[in-house]
């Protein structure tokens, strides 16, 4: 189990946590400009590294609020 | 007399305790401190079980936790499945029987307790031997917040079984116990090691007190400790290596008979044999001898073992092995003989021995380091695999774990492991207490994984039958990693978890492909490290406390009028209200015409309500439902649909704009919690400049459904003051008024394609409203009666019709999808080629030819003869009172184009035909919602 470090409350335990994925995948500015392609990209696509990924979190069991933190998703240890 | 085979004196056992036992049928006595295992080998019984695939008989192989062989199922008090022997504390009354690998799990409810807890650290110490207590005493020294886990009954470790300096384990054991910040936790396991220090431990509180267990007292406990930092201290076990009928009762881990010896004075046999590739089994043929037990020789694989230290009359016989072992049911006699370039050479050398020592060194106990991610590398001068020091985690590895395996290195190493522990948490340790102790000359040991004989018989994992010819087949196959191996012979995957055979599988293996057993490696270790029952796992957390339950206001009520409940999500809703003699299809059916005929009543309190607010509010809400809100003007009401951005439908609900600034929204009961984190979700990642606040408010409100044709008439009577003609209250508007002398707010939404009401008080009050309601002979329904008349409308149920690949248009909801809005969340996938195709599924309405009742989920195919083509599936499926016939609604391949054509429902005995209808069946006109 995980010790995340909300920024709002402090390191808390993995469980009261909601996993949001990967993080920086803005909603386009216009979708309607974009091709079906460049939409799909948007919905369907994201990275799968092995190694540091920068991802979102909610403490959806304490102060509610969504941040982002970078981890090692090899050892799941928390670098930034 | 506790058994023939007990010493005389000596070993931590309480002679003035005597426990009587039945094993197998047949009864024994043994003492207090015994386990079922040493109190067995008093009695001079070996062969306690069989094993799982060959059914070859079993021994008592070790002396703890690592134990293959020795399963047994616990009868009495109360049954428990396949646990080692060797781990079982023995109390009086345990009966017991051997096992052929499975047990049985109990037939009886456990009137057992098991609870949890939470605990946090700066020190977690995991072992209290040599090494653990060391470094324990040095942490608390410091003023450190320190817990230290055992298995075992008592502290000591390995110093139990060899009943040396007891006195300053005990000393140490005192302070530690006396310490304010320390606790010491004996007969528990630490089976689970997770990331950042998270470790997860089992304490047996009352197992090994048998019927005498008391009841208040919780079975067993699980720890969940948070620690700053960590010293694994775990030891190491013994291993064996592989020769022929190596499983034999008598075969015994050399260390094993040390300890049964010292710890529970029990001579596990009368006359041995040894064989060591190291000069660990010394000092074990030493005690054995000294004790009586007669050592017929040492064979020592190693050419040149250093001199002088077999027992007197022992023949040393440096360079031989075991060549065959006499007796299946318990060993009768040992045959040796020189071993040379892998091959056995000269005369064989047959000794009479009821016991064989084997000793093929030693494996640093790595499980809970490799479960924290760290590495166990090969070490060569070991012969064994060791922690490499590089895990990333806040722990150190002191004492055998670490492959130091002489005494005063371990107390040495686990001093300064204490001390880098404290310090690393902020703490000043103090200077180490440790007792003096000898420095043995250490002669390398050689590590040797078989010898000659035959493979079939040569085990290498005892508990899963694995042999060195099973090994041979893997690799024979083209296997060639430890892993693979593993999983197609089942080496190390039985619950002891290959603990004796991991690291003699991996060599076996590098053997037969010539590669480095160090590049090779081990298997993943994975919690848990020793078994652990649901039961504790489960704690209190069971029956009603498995998961919180969720009841409305006129939960007592419903109770009372004998309603039937179903789970919707969290909450327990009135399914139904039979009155006497009635069945559920008769109740419903009443329910519904009292619905559709005069007036019904239901509790919809739990329809998620949250309250949207803000100077952004409308803005916001147009960006979330598919539907246009802003236009909505205060004092009304609009359906609408929210997606997800690739257009699939979310939820439904109503809206209500309450002023400029505030809306409620409702959402299905079981999304509540989804659809307010929807919310948040988007207002914080990706629009926090609007100004919008979200609150939920669903058990604020408690909601009554006022449906029928005649509920105008009851609410005007209820509600003096509010205008309910036509025109005043009009469809899809709401009011704030008095009923039944309550605060109210009336909304007129219908979900059922009658004159409707849904009103809104205080949760508080919603008893008092209720209750004027049914005086006045309401009849109440409940959601089957609820989903029967949605669904003789065609109103889909998120999440029962749909499955998160249906768009609005497929649900016949595209009047619902704004064409104006600059966008919406979802709006650009409607244009994907994928989602604009015409041939989607579809929701229609089915009539079944024959009348049947569908099973809902019930596939729908194209024709009765192969190939059955399949179109969709039943989605929701009803008796009709209004209808008088059966129903279904359905997604179908293009299905608003199929109506009128007959498809086939496939049924459990052969297809039905069924004809698709619109989605509408009952008042297509809508002529009914304005009663
Ligand atoms: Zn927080």
């Amino acid at each position: 189990m995980m010790l995340i470090p909300c920024p709002w409350c402090g390191p808390r335990d993995e469980s009261e946590f909601h996993y949001g994925g990967q993080a920086g995948v803005a909603y386009p500015d216009d979708p309607g400009a974009l091709t079906d392609a460049e939409w799909a990209r948007y919905l369907f696509f994201r990275d799968n590294p092995k190694g540091p990924f920068r991802e979102r979190w909610s403490h959806t069991a304490g102060c509610r609020r969504w941040f982002s933190l970078v981890r090692d998703t090899v050892t799941n240890e928390i670098v930034a | 007399m506790s058994g023939a085979f007990r010493t005389a004196r000596g070993g931590l056992v309480d002679r003035d305790r005597p426990l009587r036992f039945r094993f197998d049928g047949v009864e024994y006595e043994g003492l207090q401190g015994d386990t079922l295992a040493s109190a067995l080998l008093a009695n001079g019984v070996h062969h306690v079980a069989s094993s799982i695939r060959l059914g070859r008989p079993r021994g008592v192989f070790a002396a703890g936790v690592e134990e293959p062989n020795a399963l047994v199922q616990i009868e009495e008090p109360f049954p428990e499945p396949m646990l080692p022997a060797t781990t079982v504390e023995l109390y009086d009354g345990l009966v017991a029987r051997g096992l052929r690998g499975r047990g049985r799990l109990a037939d009886r409810p456990d009137p057992a307790r098991y609870d949890a807890t939470h605990a946090h650290c700066d020190v977690l110490v995991v072992g209290a031997g040599p090494a653990g207590l060391a470094a324990a005493a040095v942490a608390a020294s410091s003023g450190a917040r320190v817990i230290v886990v055992d298995d075992q009954p008592r502290p000591g470790g390995s110093l139990l079984g060899a009943a040396e300096h007891l006195d300053w384990v005990a000393s140490v054991a005192g302070g530690l116990r006396a310490a304010p910040e320390v606790r010491l936790l004996t007969r528990t396991t630490a089976f689970g090691y997770y990331d950042d220090n998270h470790v997860v431990a089992v304490e047996r509180r009352t197992n090994h007190l048998g019927a005498q267990a008391p009841a208040h007292r919780s079975r067993e406990r699980v720890w969940r400790i948070r620690a700053r930092h960590v010293v694994l201290a775990t030891g190491a076990h013994e291993r064996s290596l592989a020769f022929a009928d190596n499983d034999r009762p008598g075969v015994m881990l050399a260390g094993a008979a040390q300890t049964y010896l010292r710890r529970y004075g029990v001579r596990p046999g009368r006359r041995a044999v040894v064989l060591t590739t190291n000069d660990s089994a010394y000092a074990v043929a030493r005690d054995l001898h000294a004790a009586g037990v007669e050592i017929a020789a040492v064979a020592d694989l190693r050419d040149s073992p250093g001199a002088g230290r077999a027992p007197h009359g022992a023949e040393l016989l440096p360079g031989w092995a075991v060549a065959g072992v006499t007796g299946a049911d318990r060993i009768s006699a040992v045959t040796l003989r020189r071993l040379a370039g892998g091959a056995f050479t000269g005369p064989e050398l047959r000794l009479d021995a009821d016991l064989l020592l084997v000793s093929g060194g030693w494996n640093p106990v790595g499980a809970l380091y490799g479960q924290a991610g760290g590495r166990l590398a090969y070490d060569d001068g070991l012969g064994a695999f060791r922690p490499d020091g590089g895990c990333r985690q806040a722990l150190e590895v002191a004492g055998s774990v670490a492959g130091t395996y002489t005494l005063k290195g371990c107390l040495a190493e686990g001093a300064a492991a204490g001390a880098r522990a404290a310090e690393a948490t902020g703490f000043r340790p103090g200077e180490p207490d440790l007792p003096e102790t000898a420095d043995p000359e250490v002669t390398p040991g050689v590590a040797v994984w078989t010898l000659p004989g035959d493979p079939a018989t040569s085990l290498v994992d005892l508990q899963r039958d694995v042999t060195v010819a099973d090994i041979a087949r893997a690799t024979g196959t083209g296997m060639r990693s430890a892993e693979h191996v593993k999983r197609y012979t089942t080496a190390g995957t039985a619950h002891d978890q290959g603990r004796t055979s991991g690291t003699l599988t991996s060599g076996i293996v590098a053997e037969m492909l010539g590669v480095n057993v160090g590049d090779l490696g081990t298997t993943t270790f994975r919690p848990p490290y020793a078994p652990v029952s649901f039961a504790a796992l489960a704690g209190r957390d069971r029956g009603m406390r498995f998961d919180p339950v969720r009841v409305t206001a006129l939960h007592a009520w419903h109770v009372a009028a004998g309603a039937l409940f179903e789970n919707v999500g969290q909450w327990k809703r009135p399914w139904y209200y039979p009155r006497d003699g009635e069945d559920m299809a008769a109740a419903v059916l009443r329910e519904c015409r009292a619905a559709r005929e005069g007036v019904a009543m239901m509790d919809a309190s739990t329809l998620g309500k949250i309250d949207v607010r803000g100077a952004d509010a409308a803005v916001f809400l147009d960006r979330l439902y598919t539907n246009m809100i802003s236009t909505l003007k205060p004092g009304a009401i609009r359906y609408g649909v929210m997606c997800r951005p690739d257009g699939m439908v979310l939820d439904d609900g109503t809206v209500i704009r309450l002023a400029e600034d505030r809306f409620l929204v409702t959402t299905t009961t079981g999304n509540a919690a989804v659809i307010l984190d929807w919310m948040e979700e988007w207002l914080q990642t990706e629009w926090p400049q609007l100004r919008v606040y979200c609150t939920s408010v669903t058990e604020q409100w408690a909601t009554v459904a006022l449906v029928g044709p005649e509920s105008r008439e009851v609410l005007a009577s209820l509600a003096p003051g509010l205008d309910v003609s036509r025109d005043g209250f009009g469809f899809m508007t709401w009011r704030d008024t008095t009923v039944a002398g309550l605060d109210a707010r009336v909304c007129r939404i219908s979900f059922s394609g009658e004159l409707a009401y849904e009103i809104n008080v205080s949760w508080w009050d919603a008893l008092a409203l209720w209750e004027a309601l049914a005086e006045r002979g309401i009849t109440p329904y409940g959601t089957q009666t609820m989903h029967v008349l949605r669904a003789e409308k065609g109103y889909p149920i998120i999440g029962q019709d749909t499955d998160g690949t249906v768009t609005p248009h497929d649900l016949g909801l595209g009047w619902a999808v704004s064409r104006t809005k600059a966008d919406f969340i979802g709006k650009r996938s409607f244009t994907r080629t994928d989602t604009a195709r015409t041939d989607r599924k579809q929701l229609v309405g089915l009539l079944p030819d024959g009348g049947e009742l569908l099973p809902e989920g019930a596939h729908l195919v194209a024709a009765a003869e192969p190939p059955l083509t399949a179109l969709g599936h039943v989605t929701s499926s009803y008796h009709s009172a209004a209808l008088g016939r059966t129903f279904a609604l359905a997604l179908i391949e293009g299905g608003r184009d199929l109506v009128g054509r007959t498809v086939w429902a496939t049924l459990d005995d052969g297809l039905a035909p069924v004809t698709i209808t619109g989605a509408v069946l009952y008042d297509p006109e809508g002529a009914r919602r304005d009663g």
